[in-house]
């Protein structure tokens, strides 16, 4: 009969051994751990390959215009002004669009066939690899502008920080929009209505009520903008001109902080010239962190106020 | 007086809707500017022999980019490898422990990952791998490629588990499913869309991907399967060939972008409607 009893015993499911499951949620955990301290392991790499080039340069290195491979001095302000001012002037030629976009498709015509497309059409947008929009700023944007330049007279380079920030606008349109739909889909319809029963008309109401309501998400959009425009690279190497001087004006050929590692990483001789790039790079990462822990900070107070 | 005012405001709401619509259609024409010319561009040069065969020396017409489709597709593989079964457990790992100072701890490196420039991640390669094995590969350019996927897979993860409801998983357990089945048999199951969908996204996005590969795969003008060697990679070819100054090279380029932005617009399409059409939703 024990022998029936454990026959039987054995037919039933095997109940699960304590050992795998723990060892299930070990796994998770580990994994868990592995993502946070892959970002820590960057930052600390980042900080260990740069020490030459802090120890050699301190804070100076922030505030000198050398960069002189040659006599091995290095600074970096030369390619902060390219990094800003083609961020920000990317920035102004897509706030007119983005915004225009997010009204339309928040406002206008929401939930309307044209509001689908134009949503789907922004978002492949975002998804063209950044080579092809270098490549294609090469060869359509670059001679436009320089044909404009002859007009006017200055250097026909074609290539510069105008290219360069036409190029980065384009592909940051989406970003900037993708926040700000959203929040303006989710404006109160009473507040609208409270507008309208007040005579206003519906520009009033989208200027003087949507837009107040909704700025914080348009806000968060711009950041997001901002940064995916501040770490970009191959679009910007490919139209920027690589030159290691201060641009002068918005045809002024230069150089951001991503196209001088794209371009001269793999040609830097000596040890201190690869650690001013890869300081660089680590100024560039704490920008970034810095830039999407404010977004972050402002997507979430929006939903929360929603 | 009264009748002038009221007649200016609404000329100003016409005027406003006016300028958002064509401001709205003219954010569009920079897609189909770019998909015009590069089909217009690349059309021409796209043929069988363009798929199979090796890139030919300047001045020679003809040739194909199969090395660089191969060392695209290498490169995906190894990035795809490491970062698909991390990215979907530390995702389960945030769905299961919403709160928690791990969970919060874990988001902030998911979003410090997501911002971080290609080009640094170029660099960290650079620094773990290259130098180290003392020579550019493959290896390299998928890890940095992985590191770039990672924090979509991730989020993508979490967010589908977090639609799905709390009683599908208590009724498993109820059962007496033990946790670990739970997950994998139902949970994961369940929101199996949502998470192709981020891994998807997450190969179109590196797919496209030029600056981690500079200094980490390289390029190379031969074929090459092994993964400790340089390799091209079709964003890598449309950068090193764009920038030349030869005009078959140029040529070739287009053709690549053509295949390259094909490849990458029909794998956003598909994870869309894989999206829409087995959406996850209870």
């Amino acid at each position: 009969m024990a022998n029936v009893f454990s026959n039987k015993a054995r037919a039933l499911p095997q109940a699960p051994s304590p050992l795998t499951q723990t060892a299930f949620q070990r796994i998770l955990l580990i994994s868990a751990l592995v993502v946070v301290i892959l970002v820590l392991a960057i930052l600390l790499s980042l900080i260990i390959s740069s020490f030459p080039s802090l120890k050699a340069f301190g804070l100076n290195f922030f505030f000198s215009t050398t960069w002189d491979p040659v006599s091995s001095r290095f600074g970096a302000v030369v390619f902060l002004a390219g990094t800003l001012l083609t961020s920000f002037l990317a920035l102004l030629i897509c706030l007119p669009f983005s915004l225009a976009i997010s009204i339309f498709i928040g406002e206008y015509f929401r939930e309307r066939i044209l509001s689908s497309l134009l949503k789907q059409v922004t978002e492949l947008l975002a998804g063209i690899p950044s080579v092809i929009y270098g490549f294609w700023g090469l060869f359509v944007l670059v001679p436009i502008v320089r044909n404009l330049e002859m007009k006017l007279g200055v250097l026909p380079y074609g290539v510069g920080i105008l290219s360069a920030s036409v190029v980065l606008s384009v592909m940051i349109v989406p970003y900037a929009a993708s926040i700000g739909r959203e929040v303006i889909a989710l404006v109160p319809s009473d507040l609208k209505e409270a507008g309208y029963s007040l005579g206003a008309t519906r520009q009033e109401v989208v200027t003087k009520i949507i837009l107040p309501y909704a700025r914080s998400g348009i806000l968060a959009g711009i950041l997001l903008a901002l940064g995916r425009a501040l770490g970009e690279t191959m679009a910007v190497t490919m139209v920027i001109g690589n030159s290691n001087i201060i641009p002068r004006g918005i045809f002024s050929p230069g150089n951001t902080m991503a196209s001088v590692i794209a371009n001269e990483f793999t040609e830097a001789t000596g040890a201190l010239y690869l650690s001013s790039l890869i300081e660089i790079g680590l100024l560039l990462f704490i920008v970034e962190v810095i830039i999407n822990l404010i977004g972050r900070y402002v997507i979430k107070r929006v939903t929360v106020e929603v | 007086m009264g009748e002038d005012r009221i007649k200016l405001r609404m000329v100003k709401d016409r005027a406003f809707i006016g300028g958002v619509v064509v401001l709205s259609f003219l954010s569009m024409v920079p897609l189909l500017l770019i998909l015009f010319y590069i089909l217009r561009n690349g059309i021409s040069s796209l043929s069988w022999e363009f798929l199979i065969e090796l890139p030919r020396p300047v001045g020679e017409k003809g040739g194909g980019v199969a090395n660089a489709i191969v060392g695209s597709l290498l490169l995906v593989i190894i990035a795809s490898l490491p970062a698909i079964p991390l990215g979907v457990s530390a995702g389960v790992y945030l769905s299961e422990h919403r709160d928690g100072r791990l969970s919060s701890l874990v988001r902030l490196a998911v979003e410090v990952l997501h911002g971080t420039p290609s080009i640094v991640l170029g660099i960290i390669a650079y620094l773990w791998l290259v130098t180290t094995m003392g020579r550019f590969s493959a290896l390299s350019g998928g890890i940095a490629l992985s590191i770039m996927m990672l924090p979509v897979i991730v989020r993508a993860t979490e967010e589908t588990l977090k639609l799905i409801p709390d009683s599908l998983k208590e009724a498993a357990l109820a059962l007496g499913v033990p946790y670990h089945r739970t997950i994998l048999k139902v949970v994961l199951p369940a929101g199996l869309s949502g998470i192709m969908t981020g891994i998807m996204i997450s190969v179109a996005r590196i797919a496209g991907e030029t600056a981690p590969l500079l200094f980490t795969a390289f390029g190379n003008p031969f074929m090459n399967w092994n993964i400790i060697k340089p390799v091209n990679a079709l964003p890598l070819l449309i950068y090193n060939y764009a920038t030349s100054p030869y005009p078959e090279w140029h040529a070739i380029a287009w053709g690549a972008s053509c295949v390259l932005v094909g490849l990458v617009l029909s794998l956003n399409i598909v994870a869309r409607i894989i999206a829409s059409r087995w959406k996850v939703q209870f």
